[in-house]
């Protein structure tokens, strides 16, 4: 286990109470809260750095364009790619949708397939169904087992020749099984597919490699890993990345314009960073990724992993509560109090300072294969204890319909 | 009166009678009602209440949906206290629900059984639970008055 003295490095995590109770903090699937570090790296460069990146010649202009090139650097060594397949982008979603929008819309014909499956965080398949709007593309959806992940039989039935892309999230923002994306990038490119990771909730908590994992294309958000908000990464295997088209033009993307129309981009990554970016989010994104190395990566999907299992061996002793997936391979549990619906357990856990999520996430998926129409989710990081677990259980064990509905009372 | 409102247990039984039983809880899809989809955001609920309205007379209300304790149980009490009642009547109660969501000065009397929501403020983003059926029928009230 990682060593709680580390929470030392989260403001939040020292004295912030709600409702009366000291904070647990449940919910970093949603977000993660920061690090002293993280905090400083931004206010850093408001502090001391101030010019804009890319756009001046003098020695403020230079530290800045130094600062965020090393973030890009530090990001292509944290998933092993090279610095120039790393572009900066708003966070996940907004990487997603840029695949869907400069590649997907670019190349994908009628009749193409795009491959996605009935867990998918909204931001990983509402594009794609703006795509097939415009292009004439369908989506079909892999079947789940019935614990609700991909199966690699499964996956190799649906891959047929008019599957041009393959769209899926390593780790579920629901269930939280890591899915075989080794196996289903090599797959794929069998038939000649493209794969598209939504590593929103993977890059966070495990070492990801993704010249091991093949993959073409990788999102994720610098918010889940400590980082600030208002930065996430696309990663692009250069060659796709050079083909592709940005959803944004204008200043810092183009290399010369003239009057006749004629538009010579940048090569990538800068092609797709048009306009002044959240520079300060990306220098924190760079302390983030230092912190979480120190850390250790493998560390901390241990730590989770122990917490996991440590919180599913009590709550399985639990009569009033149902767990949807004891097995996650990470830090998510999705549960619910028997007969008291997801908000208004909420309420009550939050009552007790408890932050977890309530949501229907994805209405189909939970509806056929967990039968219920909301649930909660409670997720880990490095930073949660036993001791937080052990106070979530409590509250757990208390919870029920009159406790519920006493807190409006 | 006012002391029976005020005893919590009472409060409470009335939220779970109407959360297990809830009144009124079969739409019709009938031409004649108008009807409103409510599903928010940033809460689960997810409800469609009906409403007929003829000569400024609320005739009938209906609603269904999946919905939290607070949600349900505050639209089957709309329900019940606007079925029946003139279009300006149903103007004063719904103005005095949000005063006393809101946790301003209310009229007890007029509310009856919404009464047992007064402390739903307590827990601040449950406020839309217990406004999203009372939203849809103000919508349709407006509907029908023209504006
Ligand atoms: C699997 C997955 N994909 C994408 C996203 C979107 O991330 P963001 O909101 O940072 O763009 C999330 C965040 O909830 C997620 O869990």
């Amino acid at each position: 286990m990682i060593n709680a003295s580390i929470r030392k490095d989260f403001p939040m995590l020292n004295g912030r109470k709600m409702q009366g109770h000291d904070l647990v903090y449940l919910d970093n699937a949603a977000t993660t809260l920061k690090p002293q570090c993280v905090i400083d790296a931004v206010t850093h460069y408001y502090t001391h750095l101030g010019a804009n990146a890319h756009r001046g010649d003098y020695e403020l202009s230079f530290e800045v364009d130094t600062a965020y090139e090393g973030s890009r650097k530090a990001v292509a060594q944290l998933i092993n790619a090279d610095e120039k397949e790393i572009v900066f982008t708003s966070g996940a979603s907004a990487s997603l949708n840029l695949i869907a929008y400069g590649y997907g819309r670019k190349f994908l014909k009628e009749g193409d397939v795009i491959l996605s499956c009935e867990a998918e965080h909204a931001s990983d398949v509402l594009p794609w169904m703006k795509c097939c709007e415009e292009n004439g593309c369908v989506i079909e959806y892999i079947p789940l087992n019935d614990e609700g992940r991909i199966e690699i039989e499964t996956f190799k039935k649906c891959l047929h020749e008019k599957v041009k892309m393959v769209a899926l999230a390593h780790v579920n923002n629901v269930l939280g099984y890591e899915q075989p994306m080794a196996e289903i990038c090599a797959l794929a490119h069998q038939i000649g597919a493209i794969v598209s990771v939504d590593a929103a909730q993977s890059v966070p908590h495990m070492k990801i490699d993704v010249k091991k994992m093949d993959c073409d294309f990788l999102s994720f958000s610098g918010h889940k890993m400590c980082g600030p908000t208002g930065v996430g990464v696309l990663y692009g295997k250069y060659n796709l990345l050079q083909q592709m088209d940005p959803f944004m033009l204008g200043g810092g993307s183009n290399a010369r314009f003239d009057m006749c129309g004629n538009i010579l981009l940048k090569d990538a990554p800068y092609k797709f960073e048009t306009g002044t970016p959240a520079i300060e989010a990306v220098i924190g994104l760079h302390a983030a990724i230092d912190y979480l190395n120190q850390i250790g990566m493998e560390n901390i999907h241990q730590h989770e992993k122990e917490l996991h299992d440590y919180a599913i061996e009590k709550l399985m002793q639990l009569e009033n509560v149902h767990v949807y997936n004891p097995h996650a391979d990470g830090g998510i549990i999705t549960f619910n109090i028997k007969d008291v619906f997801a908000q208004d357990s909420a309420s009550f856990f939050n009552s007790q300072g408890i932050a977890l999520r309530a949501g229907q996430h994805c209405a189909k998926l939970l509806n056929e294969k967990l039968g219920t129409s909301a649930t909660l989710r409670a997720s880990f990081y490095f930073y949660n204890t036993k001791e937080e677990i052990d106070r979530f259980i409590e509250v757990c064990a208390q919870a029920n319909i009159e406790n519920c509905l006493n807190l409006f009372f | 009166m006012s002391g029976y409102f005020d005893d919590p247990m009472v409060l409470r039984e009335i939220l779970m009678d109407h959360y297990q039983y809830p009144r009124n809880h079969e739409l019709t899809h009938d031409e004649t009602y108008m009807s409103r989809h409510m599903a928010s955001d940033s809460c689960i609920d997810d409800i469609i209440v009906e409403a007929k309205i003829n000569d400024g007379v609320i005739e009938d209300i209906r609603f269904d949906g999946v919905a939290c304790t607070i949600s349900t149980a505050a639209t089957s009490i709309m329900s019940e206290l606007l079925k029946g009642k003139q279009l300006e009547e149903a103007h004063t109660i719904i103005d005095n629900y949000h005063q006393m969501i809101d946790g301003k000065a209310y009229d007890e009397e007029m509310l009856e059984e919404a009464v047992a929501l007064k402390g739903v403020g307590k827990q601040a983003n449950r406020i839309k639970c217990a406004t999203i059926g009372w939203k849809a029928i103000e919508e349709m009230i407006e509907e029908s008055e023209g504006k």
